[in-house]
């Protein structure tokens, strides 16, 4: 066991340094920064000025590795656009991120795993049926359509919530629905397939044969089983989330890492970048790290060398 | 779908139900909303429109240009006084009180120039302060500022991006270590003091400003008094949520609406959409002097003929729409120094193939075209060129990207747009992009000359003749085809009483609620 942690951490280091270098090098090839962030009209002095300021000027390999030692400390250079500390700034958003994604993921669990399991006891009924509807609907339905609906439904026409801001856990509903519908299919699918094959084990017909309550057997024996891999698809998920929820968080105006990254692209925000890659990267290094241990430690025959 | 059909369903739903009550209205607040994110107020250390709004409504600069006549009126200074060329005397309001309560004197002026010019102090936008060479106090309220050299354009910017904060402003200012390691003092992060009609409250980085009405304003302001309490700041990047959000009064005022938005809009009871002219132009750029290598536009002939070939008119009347007006000098129609007596391209396809044929291409020919803004104008100008034989390849980008490919290596034909920073005067534009600098694919000599001699007279008359002349010159050499002037659709509360100007500058100062 050992053994099996310490390769899968190496393999995540690993994985987070070739990240670093591609975002690195990807970043650089793709428009002068000083041009940038010297902004329309700049003069060719100006440019240079900035230039020289944010070290542009110096070679690509000692660029790099001046940045990597830095952020090995924490400290991930200021943001040549926000004018602030980019930890500060990514520590400040993150908590929304986070929130959203939790939320997103809580959703979609709550909505995914009861349907999955009523829809495995009642194969082909018509709650099966319009269970799968469901998830159709919701790999489907491109995410900021399904957003400006639930914006059109619930914020202009009824006017039950908020439609864009995060001060509140209100601003937090719409957002949370339509990010994590999107999830949710994936979730409701595996718990479906898993429950099937459980309950037509062996073991399920002893439990059965025992004369257990259905309920007992149902979530006692049947579901803990299955909902293993629904577990490290979850974490999976999250990680996806975290990373994926940019057309969300621009629609409803939250001020999480997702918009950020894709702000910080347009202006060629380099440390920013760099920086929300890596922690976005570290994240999904961690959680699919997670999850591969959770499922190590429930399943010994995954401790494969 | 398109986007603006589904909120369009939303438009229907909402006049269905039951309008709530405006918040703006009922606290005597007004919230706008853009899509960029501020974090710094300070327009003199972020410079995008978003600060120049903040600028005008925390701060005060010495004079005030009346966003209707273009004419100068005393704003901190009750007058001025040009002694020669490059030097000019103020003489400046008494009475007027910062927002901590410090008296407004010379000190503070000659503190704010003398602290800007400096180049040390990086403010951003060096344009707006480089040829400020230093101020004088001479009394307690006069002072003299001395130019580096003649700069006609000067009081456009005494009345617009100059404004004035109190001695000492920035020298608490945090120090900060770059990424080089050396300390750089944080400039743009010192809380905003100035003596203008609204005072900061809160700042929530990138996603809420909070202004509030400065109760001891200084009577006689041509700002006005401020009526509304309140002005809150949001960014709200989703322009579908913006609209969302201002059809159920959760915002005010909007600004930037497309056409087909805004005519959805205009059927809301609730929102007024109105068109205003911008001071920003969108023109043609042929590389005339052959940066990008020989292509067919050096020939004068072959720019005439694509010139003739486009319809400008109906670009404007079908695409951009609104107040949208053609133009054919290189400059915008109100600035000073322009004039639209000169050579004038209009729509003849017929005379653009004879010109073409003229020019050796009877056939036409292929050439690229470069553009970062509205694919859909651009992909208009390529559909006429086609008429006549010319093949034109689309290439969109970026704006940096494409400003830099103009810099470095040129490109043959490019459809850029530019906005002034809303400077009324030519200077700001035509001699930008024709004084033989990176921008300028002319490289004409004599237009150079032209445009040097008008930039450094303080003569009117001089200056609109020589002005003329090069305007006349890039017309008939065909340099540039000015293509039209922007226009910005507004949106707010139809219960806010609110006048757009042709600044871009959304004068809250002067709104109110019925």
């Amino acid at each position: 066991m050992l053994v099996f942690l310490i390769k899968r951490l190496g393999l995540a280091l690993l994985v987070a340094f070739t990240v670093s270098v591609i975002t690195f090098s990807l970043l650089r090839i793709s428009g002068d920064p000083a041009v940038a962030i010297a902004g329309e009209g700049a003069t060719a002095s100006e440019v240079e000025y900035i230039r020289q300021q944010y070290n542009l000027d110096r070679p690509l390999p000692v660029q790099y590795l001046e940045w990597a030692g830095n952020a090995l400390s924490g400290d991930f250079g200021r943001s040549i656009y926000l004018n602030a500390p980019v930890a500060d700034i990514i520590g400040e958003r993150l908590g929304a991120t986070l929130t959203l994604g939790a939320s997103a993921i809580a959703f979609a669990i709550l909505l995914g795993l009861p349907l999955g399991v009523i829809a495995a006891i009642r194969p082909n009924s018509w709650i099966d049926r319009s269970a799968l509807t469901l998830a159709v609907f919701g790999q489907a339905l491109p995410s900021f359509w399904f957003a400006l609906m639930l914006i059109v439904v619930f914020g202009v026409n009824l006017r039950w919530l908020p439609i864009s801001g995060s001060e509140s856990w209100q601003n937090f509903v719409l957002p949370a629905i339509a990010l994590g519908y999107f999830v949710m299919p994936g979730i409701m699918r595996l718990t479906r397939t898993g429950m099937l094959e459980v309950l037509s084990s062996d073991y399920i017909r002893t439990a059965r044969a025992k004369g257990l309550r259905v309920p007992k057997i149902i979530f006692k024996h049947a579901l803990r089983n299955a909902v293993i891999p629904v577990v490290s698809l979850a974490a999976v998920q999250f990680g996806f989330m975290l990373g994926g929820s940019v057309v969300i968080e621009t629609i409803f105006a939250i001020n999480g890492i997702g918009y950020l990254a894709w702000q910080s692209i347009q202006r060629s925000d380099f440390a920013m970048m760099q920086a929300i890659v890596l922690i976005l990267a570290s994240f999904y290094v961690l959680l699919s790290l997670a999850a591969d241990i959770l499922n190590a430690a429930l399943d010994p025959k995954i401790r494969v060398y | 779908m398109k986007i603006s059909r589904i909120l369009a369903v939303g438009v229907g739903l909402a006049l269905a139900s039951p309008a709530s009550a405006l918040a703006g209205k009922e606290d005597n607040s007004l919230v706008w909303a853009t899509d960029r994110e501020v974090s710094i107020i300070d327009n003199y250390y972020q410079n995008i429109r978003e600060t120049v709004v903040m600028q005008w409504h925390v701060w005060d600069s010495l004079l005030f240009r009346d966003p209707e006549t273009f004419k100068y009126q005393p704003l901190l200074a009750t007058g001025y006084e040009w002694i020669d060329n490059t030097t000019i005397e103020f003489d400046l309001r008494e009475g007027v009180t910062f927002h901590d309560g410090s008296e407004f004197n010379a000190d503070d002026v000659v503190y704010t120039f003398n602290h800007v010019s400096n180049p040390e102090n990086a403010v951003v936008t060096q344009a707006n302060v480089e040829w400020i060479d230093h101020a004088e106090k001479l009394d307690p309220y006069k002072v003299r500022i001395k130019l580096k050299e003649p700069f006609p354009a000067a009081l456009e910017y005494f009345a617009t991006a100059l404004h004035i904060v109190p001695d000492g402003h920035y020298d608490d200012a945090p120090e900060v270590t770059g990424s080089d390691g050396a300390a750089a003092k944080d400039y743009g992060s010192v809380a905003p003091i100035g003596t203008g009609p609204y005072k900061l409250e809160e700042l929530e980085a990138g996603k809420r400003i909070t202004l509030v009405r400065n109760e001891d304003y200084f009577e006689g302001s041509p700002k006005g008094q401020p009526q509304i309490d309140k002005l809150v700041f949001r960014t709200i990047p989703s322009l579908e949520t913006r609209i969302a959000e201002l059809m159920t009064g959760g915002i005010d005022w909007l600004w930037d609406v497309p056409k087909d938005q805004a005519e959805h809009l205009s059927d809301v009871p609730t929102v007024e959409v109105v068109n205003a002219p911008t001071m920003r132009i969108s023109y043609l750029q042929f590389d005339a002097v052959g940066k990008s290598g020989e292509t067919p536009v050096t020939d004068p002939l072959v720019r005439q003929a694509i010139s003739y070939a486009i319809d400008r008119p109906a670009i404007v009347e079908n695409l951009v729409g609104g107040s949208s007006e053609v133009i054919h000098a290189a400059c915008f129609p109100t600035q000073f120094g322009c004039t639209e007596d000169l050579k004038k391209y209009e729509y003849d396809p017929e005379k653009a193939k004879e010109l073409l044929a003229e020019a050796g291409y009877p056939d036409g020919f292929s050439i690229d075209i470069y553009a970062y803004r509205q694919r859909e104008f651009t992909e208009a100008v390529i559909n006429y060129l086609s008429q006549i034989g010319i093949d034109a390849n689309l290439k969109y980008m970026q704006y940096k990207a494409l400003a830099q490919l103009v810099w470095d290596s040129g490109t043959p034909i490019n459809q850029m747009t530019w906005g002034s920073s809303s400077i009324n005067d030519v200077s700001a534009i035509t001699s930008h992009f024709f004084s033989g600098g990176r921008d300028d694919l002319a490289q004409d000599e004599e237009v150079i000359a032209w445009l040097n001699e008008a930039d450094n007279s303080v003569d009117a008359e001089k200056r609109e003749a020589l002005y003329g002349k090069a305007l006349q010159k890039i017309a008939e050499e065909a340099y540039w085809l000015p293509m039209f002037t922007y226009t910005k659709n507004y949106a707010f509360d139809a219960d806010l009483d609110f006048t757009p100007t042709p600044d871009e500058v959304p004068y809250f100062f002067n709104a109110s609620w019925q």
